[in-house]
């Protein structure tokens, strides 16, 4: 009954679960049961490219949480993708045991390759996958709590606190880099074998996971439209629009702020452990702040403040991104550059504000 | 100019060779007598012991021929020590092989006179160990002691520097008073004070200590280190180390100003990348994400330039930096007029425009150049370094840099103090109704102002490509630590940059030691980035009565 209520005046957030749950059933409906030569028939790697849209899809409705509704720019949102995917990867390494190319039981190929003899402490339980998944959102929520509560606290705002979060999100390739940080260094963490006992190379399992994302880009929305609409959402949309006056009407903004950009953290975060297994390595290149930003265009280009739009966005951006970086590589940089120039001079609403502005028009 | 080939005749000559050959076996036992007697001179007595297998009579004839320092003794010597020396195997006269394998004529080394072409196998080399070499090394520099060229002097001193022995020291004492330059009369000094280190006499002993008290050549800590190990007495020992310390302390204070000088250096390079930032983002309050990419422009600029003028490296670094000024500026104002003004008033909008911006030239570039990383030469005068004495050197191009970095800071500051346009520019950037209201055409100065700070972006890029290579991906590098640089200075406050920048730069190079390269850079952002929390406003905030940053 209650999710009734919350999506009753929420047309584009009904056509958009909609939409997902068409495609949560239609596509490994697709996959499995018409022949190879037919025309609708989707290829496996089709279905795990579009389980990586939705993952990137759930990241985007976590920046549009914040941007959107709370009015911070986060450029560093790629980093708490990185830390959760991370934290799946590195229960998906523990996973792979003795079949390494070292053989060490416990240890993972790099670190034999780099002569350690212990497993470091922070490696500790990630060969369960509970523990895991309790990390996958504990690291990311942990330093966005932290460094939340430093910037809130000292009221850093606009630009200086998004310059901050790139900054920050730098500061952590710089750190993953480093081969001593225990992480895999340069080449991050791969080769995994399997997920809960599952065979990560069967067609089963990579349908598991793109149902799995779905499934879980649906909860994300419904809980974001939650926070949205209720009582802390609109007291977010107020420190958006004007900071101190809301600060001055006696409202403790900087914990309105703390919760809301911890927790879309905490969803950037179960984003990236869905992206992990489905790609099959997490590298220290995803937390360039050249990610964060495109994942601040998915939400631009779909239209901020509206979640499904910012979902929207994603999907679309990556299609074209997928399409242009095959067919025409030289392009695709240069169609990036013009959609952020494009999009914020042109359609600071997004697609979805034009065609809101079109429906209210006609 | 040889009148024959020798290659001739040794053709030639082969068969009457092998006459000679015989007749020199059955006369060799005479001949070596003979050479014998003939040992009047340390040349002959030194090319007698050489033929010896024993080590110590090779030690011998060094320093005869040391001792008898002509011309001719040199030439032995660096042909020892060229392993061209070698011994006839039919007559065991000592011979020279030519400079060059190939040239021909081996000659006799004491008479000088041609023997023509020998067979590898018709000859003994003089077999060398490394006391042999080093021996040989001093003896020549003792040679050289009395060249008139100062530098070969120069070089000399400092070779016996590197091992003094007693017998150098004695030598060079009586050299001393024939020496005019006061460089080598110190070095001169020092290997007499240092070969005192090791004589019988005590007072001596503790005069030379006192001499070599705060000298910072290696080879007086290395004497006296070792002479510390050895000696008996200790008070002696408690004297040497006093002067060990007051060496250790001068190094190490050396060492300080050159990781200041380091630091400097790097922190030019930083300030470099953020003045033109502390313009755009500091007095227009523009987020301009393409600065990075205007500070490339000004590196291909020169990379250009240098494609053009390939015969004057120097004057086409010097002209590319009115040329990457033009160029980066009017690239900044097309991105003002085109986008960034439609934009006042939405910072975050106007950031990410200007980043697709820096996607775009980034893509530019690497379509026109290829994504392949271009070297810049180096004019002549930037290469080399200042030695200022053997424990501090600076190099030059990092000298320039400084120098380059401040320059530029005191032209900017000119402008915005003393003309008519840094004084619209202020006015605009403190309020901009009323600038207008004055008459000021707001618009132009703000497309002067993006254009002056890009410009300078420009300059900048000159600058760094003399430090390193020139690719589409040299801006970005650079982005994030120039805006960390003018947030951290204080926004609006050009001291501020210049401040927070040399500091950052030196911050970092007092780290790096310690914690390695990147971990200082990981620590000097993890610090900003808590700095920001403590004073939001950075070093050096503008004062004002605003309620809301």
């Amino acid at each position: 009954m209650g999710l009734l209520k919350l999506l009753q005046q929420d047309r584009g957030g009904q056509v958009f679960l909609g939409l997902l749950a068409l495609a949560a059933v239609l596509v490994p409906l697709l996959n499995q049961l018409l022949p190879e030569s037919h025309a609708l028939h989707l290829s496996t790697y089709t279905v795990t490219l579009l389980g990586k849209y939705l993952a990137f899809a759930l990241l985007a409705i976590a920046v549009d949480l914040a941007w959107g509704y709370l009015g911070i720019l986060s450029l560093g949102h790629g980093a708490f993708f990185a830390l959760g995917g991370y934290a799946m990867g590195m229960y998906l390494m523990r996973q792979i045991g003795e079949r390494g190319v070292y053989g060490d039981p416990v240890l993972p190929d790099f670190m034999v390759f780099l002569n350690w003899d212990a497993l470091p402490w922070f490696w500790y339980g990630f060969d369960m996958f509970w523990f895991a998944a309790l990390m996958v959102m504990l690291a990311p929520g942990l330093l966005a709590f932290v460094f939340g509560w430093l910037a809130f606290r000292s009221r850093v705002t606009g630009v200086y606190l998004s310059i901050m979060t790139q900054a920050l999100t730098y500061a952590l390739m710089l750190a993953f880099f480093r081969n001593e940080m225990g992480f895999g260094g340069n080449n991050g963490l791969t080769d995994f074998k399997e997920l809960l006992g599952f065979d990560l190379q069967a067609d089963s399992t990579r349908i598991g996971l793109f149902v799995v994302t779905a499934l879980m880009l649906a909860l994300g929305y419904i809980v974001c439209r939650a926070i949205v609409q209720s009582r802390l959402g609109r007291v977010a949309v107020a420190v958006r629009d004007a900071e101190d006056r809301t600060r001055f009407v006696g409202y403790r903004v900087e914990h309105v702020k703390l919760a809301i950009f911890t927790f879309s953290a905490v969803l950037a975060g179960i984003a990236g452990a869905l992206y992990v297994p489905q790609v099959g390595i997490i590298n220290p290149g995803e937390f360039s702040p050249l990610n964060s930003i495109e994942i601040v265009i998915w939400v631009a280009v779909g239209g901020r403040g509206t979640l499904y739009g910012a979902a929207a966005g994603a999907l679309m951006v990556n299609y074209g991104k997928t399409y242009l970086t095959g067919a025409l590589p030289e392009v695709w940089l240069f169609a990036l550059g013009a959609l952020f120039v494009l999009v914020t001079i042109l359609l600071p609403r997004g697609l979805i504000g034009l065609m809101k502005r079109r429906g209210a028009t006609s | 100019m040889k009148p024959y080939n020798p290659e001739q005749i040794s053709r030639h000559m082969s068969r009457l060779l092998n006459w000679i050959l015989l007749l020199a076996c059955l006369t060799a036992g005479q001949l070596s007598a003979l050479y014998a007697a003939e040992s009047d001179t340390p040349l002959h007595a030194a090319a007698e012991l050489f033929k010896s297998k024993k080590f110590d009579q090779k030690y011998q004839a060094i320093q005869l021929l040391e001792s008898d320092g002509s011309e001719q003794a040199k030439e032995i010597l660096v042909a020892l020590m060229d392993s061209r020396l070698y011994t006839l195997k039919r007559d065991q006269r000592l011979i020279m092989l030519g400079r060059r394998s190939g040239s021909p004529g081996a000659v006799d080394a004491l008479t000088g006179d041609s023997v023509g072409d020998v067979a590898r196998g018709a000859m003994n080399k003089i077999t060398l160990n490394n006391r042999m070499r080093s021996q040989i090394r001093n003896a020549l520099a003792m040679l050289d002691l009395r060249n008139p060229d100062r530098l070969k002097r120069l070089a000399a001193v400092n070779q016996l520097l590197d091992r003094p022995d007693a017998a150098s020291a004695a030598l060079i004492q009586s050299l001393l008073e024939q020496e005019s330059d006061e460089q080598i009369r110190e070095a001169m000094e020092i290997v007499i004070a240092l070969g005192k280190l090791s004589s019988g006499d005590k007072t001596e002993r503790l005069a030379a200590v006192e001499l070599l008290d705060g000298n910072i050549h290696p080879a007086v800590r290395n004497g006296l280190l070792k002479l510390q190990q050895s000696t008996d007495d200790e008070a002696f020992a408690a004297e040497i180390k006093q002067v060990l310390d007051n060496i250790k302390a001068t190094l190490q204070f050396y060492s300080l100003v050159e990781n200041i000088f380091f630091g400097l250096s790097l922190g030019s390079v930083l300030v470099l990348a953020a003045i033109g930032l502390a313009i755009t983002f500091g007095v227009m309050g523009v987020i301009n994400m393409a600065h990075g990419e205007l500070i490339m422009l000004g590196a291909y600029a020169t990379y250009v330039m240098q494609l053009l003028m390939p015969e004057h490296i120097g004057a086409a670094l010097l002209l590319s930096i009115p040329v990457a000024f033009v160029i980066s500026g009017l690239v900044g104002i097309g991105i003002e007029r085109g986008v960034i003004r439609f934009l006042y008033g939405r910072s975050l909008e106007t950031l990410l425009a200007t980043f697709g911006i820096s996607l775009i030239l980034q893509q530019t570039v690497r379509s026109i150049f290829s994504p392949l990383n271009r070297s810049v030469e180096a004019p002549s005068w930037m290469s080399g370094s200042w030695e200022i004495n053997s424990a501090l050197s600076l190099t030059l191009n990092r000298l320039y840099i400084i120098a380059f970095c401040l320059l530029v800071f005191a032209a900017l500051f000119l402008v915005l103090k003393r003309t008519p346009l840094g004084l619209q520019v202020r006015a605009v950037s403190q309020n901009r109704a009323m600038a207008r209201a004055m008459g000021v055409r707001s618009e132009w100065v703000d497309a002067m102002t993006f254009g002056l700070g890009s410009g300078i972006a420009g300059v900048a890029g000159v600058a760094l490509s003399q430090l390193t290579n020139v690719g589409p991906n040299l801006g970005q590098s650079y982005i994030i630590d120039s805006f960390m640089v003018v947030v951290f200075g204080g926004v609006g406050n050009l001291w501020g940059t210049l401040v927070s920048g040399m500091g950052l730069g030196i911050a970092n190079k007092f780290l790096e030691p310690w914690s390695g390269a990147v971990l200082a850079k990981i620590l000097v952002l993890v610090f900003i980035i808590l700095f920001i929390q403590k004073r939001p406003r950075g070093l050096f905030p503008q004062k004002g009565r605003a309620a809301e940053g």
